[in-house]
């Protein structure tokens, strides 16, 4: 990539989530202002490595989508409908320029809010909703979407496209909700950027323990909608739980990519400015609550536990155990279920995590290679090494992700090997 | 990625007028808005700092502020974000708030990148 590609891909990762939303707000459709902001993208890259990046990139790129939808809308009988849109949004009489420096002047980011809560849209089938929201809002190209979920081009790409087709059948309309559905339609929103970060935090299959890329992409549309919404408690939740567990990123691996377990990483490798805006959020989220809490300040009230001890030795498992056992009640789950009975396993000694695991919906967890996992960390807790080698096997043989598989693998050797000191 | 940018700058004896001030503002805001701004403060003139020097055969030296510079370091900001470029894009349309708002100011931002799990 030349200097001047890389100068208009800078813009382009700034400007055009704002821009997009600008162009939606003008023709009434998510879809169809996507496709100018592309436009002008190609545009921007034709010229700017030529003329130099203009003073105000966000206005070029504006007039020229916007300019482009004109004729485009003037050409195009098929798109009638949006015609009479931007004309009732723009009438003839009205300076050009005024309605282009409208659609941009958006300090508070509403525009982009909106955009966020359209592309997120409970109507939409939820892979609509993470490869338009990812699309929209962060600006990644279909080849990178691709990529990051581990499917062929042409399936992101018809991801994409089936999603903005979608909008327009069901006649869902770039607007916010009323308030009192924003509550409603927030969880969605928050559900999305929570399934992009895990999806690239704990990649369910491949050999990237990581992609970074999608988890820092959801961290953050996770910042961008605290600060939107700053009266809803939960967004300043999710917000917290994404900047503690990626505070946690860089000691997830060893030098030779191998996963680290949460209680063998290196503390130091944690990232403490990560760590100190976490805490903050969660402070917001408290605040903001007002005494209650929701399922994402609960999880990031965990996560400030591991964060806050100096070592793993230092962890405060009672805490930890008592806000599973209020996640459990609230929003229960098999996995919540799972990881409660490791939490009290080390709060209380592995008998009584034992216990809790015989409560666990096993049917529920029959591929997830967690549960295993858990049964033979427990297990070797309480020196049935035997059992505990079978577990980690069984996790092993579950897992889709290599290093993963490598690490279950290990501790199964390992486990064998305590078992029997004299074997082979 | 991490980019942490130091701003040096030489004020002039003029405050900085309230368009300056009311820009930063926004910049910052919509910087934050979008995630890539994690950090930012202003630093006090080195008039109440000190730095600390190992010279050769001096040994430890501790010397109280000011500092005899010409440039004062004025802030230091850190960015989160996909590259280097986009590092730059903002600081560029930091720096040019000074030059269209403030005349007279002159200064001097550095973009360094922090290393990260992406340089190991």
């Amino acid at each position: 990539m030349g200097a001047g590609t890389a100068a208009v891909e800078a813009v382009w990762r700034i400007e055009s989530g704002r821009l997009v939303a600008g162009l939606a707000r003008l023709t009434g459709d998510v879809g169809t202002a996507e496709e100018f902001a592309q436009d002008a993208l190609v545009a921007a890259l034709e010229q700017w490595p030529v003329t130099g990046v203009p003073p105000n990139p966000g206005g070029w790129l504006m007039t020229t989508a916007r300019n482009r939808a004109v004729d485009g809308f003037r050409r195009a009988a098929v798109h009638r409908r949006a015609v009479e849109t931007v004309g009732r949004a723009a009438p003839a009489s009205l300076d050009e320029r005024d309605a282009v420096d409208d659609a941009l002047d958006d300090p508070v980011g509403d525009d982009l809010l909106r955009l966020l809560f359209t592309a997120c849209h409970p109507a939409l089938n939820r892979e609509y909703r993470v490869a338009l929201t990812l699309r929209c809002l962060t600006g990644l190209r279909t080849d990178e979407i691709a990529r990051a979920f581990l499917v062929p081009e042409p399936v992101a790409g018809q991801r994409i496209s089936r999603a903005k087709k979608a909008l327009r059948d069901k006649g869902i309309r770039f607007e916010m909700p009323g308030p009192a559905e924003v509550t409603e339609r927030l969880a969605s929103v928050l559900e999305v950027i929570y399934l992009v970060f895990n999806e690239g935090y704990s990649a369910t299959a491949g050999d990237d323990w990581m992609r970074p890329e999608l988890s820092a992409e959801a961290l953050r549309l996770a910042r961008l909608t605290a600060v939107s919404v700053p009266d809803h408690p939960e967004a300043h939740g999710l917000a917290a739980l994404l900047e503690l567990t990626q505070s946690r990123a860089a000691a997830r691996h060893d030098a030779t990519g191998r996963p680290v377990l949460l209680q063998h990483q290196d503390r130091r490798r944690w990232d403490r400015l990560l760590v100190r805006r976490g805490l903050a959020a969660l402070v917001r989220a408290r605040d903001a609550g007002g005494g209650t809490v929701g399922p994402y300040t609960l999880q990031a009230a965990i996560a400030a536990c591991h964060a806050t001890a100096p070592t793993a030795a230092d962890t405060d498992w009672v805490q930890i155990a008592g806000l599973y056992d209020v996640l459990a009640t609230a929003w229960p789950s098999p996995v919540v279920a799972l990881n409660r009975a490791m939490a009290h396993g080390h709060a209380a000694g592995p008998a009584a995590g034992l216990a809790l695991l015989d409560a666990v919906d096993v049917e529920a967890l029959a591929r997830y290679p967690q549960l295993p996992a858990v049964r033979g960390e427990l297990l070797a807790m309480a020196g049935e090494h035997a059992a505990a080698a079978a577990g980690f096997a069984e996790a092993a043989a579950l897992t889709r992700n290599g290093p993963e598989r490598a690490l279950f693998t290990e501790r199964a050797d390992r486990a064998r090997a305590a078992a029997d000191p004299m074997g082979p | 990625m991490r980019h942490l940018v130091v701003l040096e700058a030489v004020q002039p004896a003029t405050p900085p007028p309230a368009e300056l001030m009311a820009g930063i503002m926004a910049l910052g805001e919509e910087a934050t808005r979008a995630g890539a701004l994690i950090d930012t403060a202003g630093l006090a003139p080195s008039l109440v700092g000190a730095k600390v020097t190992v010279g050769a055969g001096a040994g430890l030296q501790v010397t109280d502020g000011p500092f005899a510079e010409s440039k004062e370091m004025i802030s230091y900001a850190v960015y989160d974000t996909r590259t280097k470029e986009e590092a730059v894009e903002w600081t560029s349309r930091f720096m040019a708030l000074h030059r269209d708002l403030w005349p007279g100011w002159e200064g001097e931002a550095r973009v360094l990148k922090v290393m990260g799990p992406e340089d190991f």
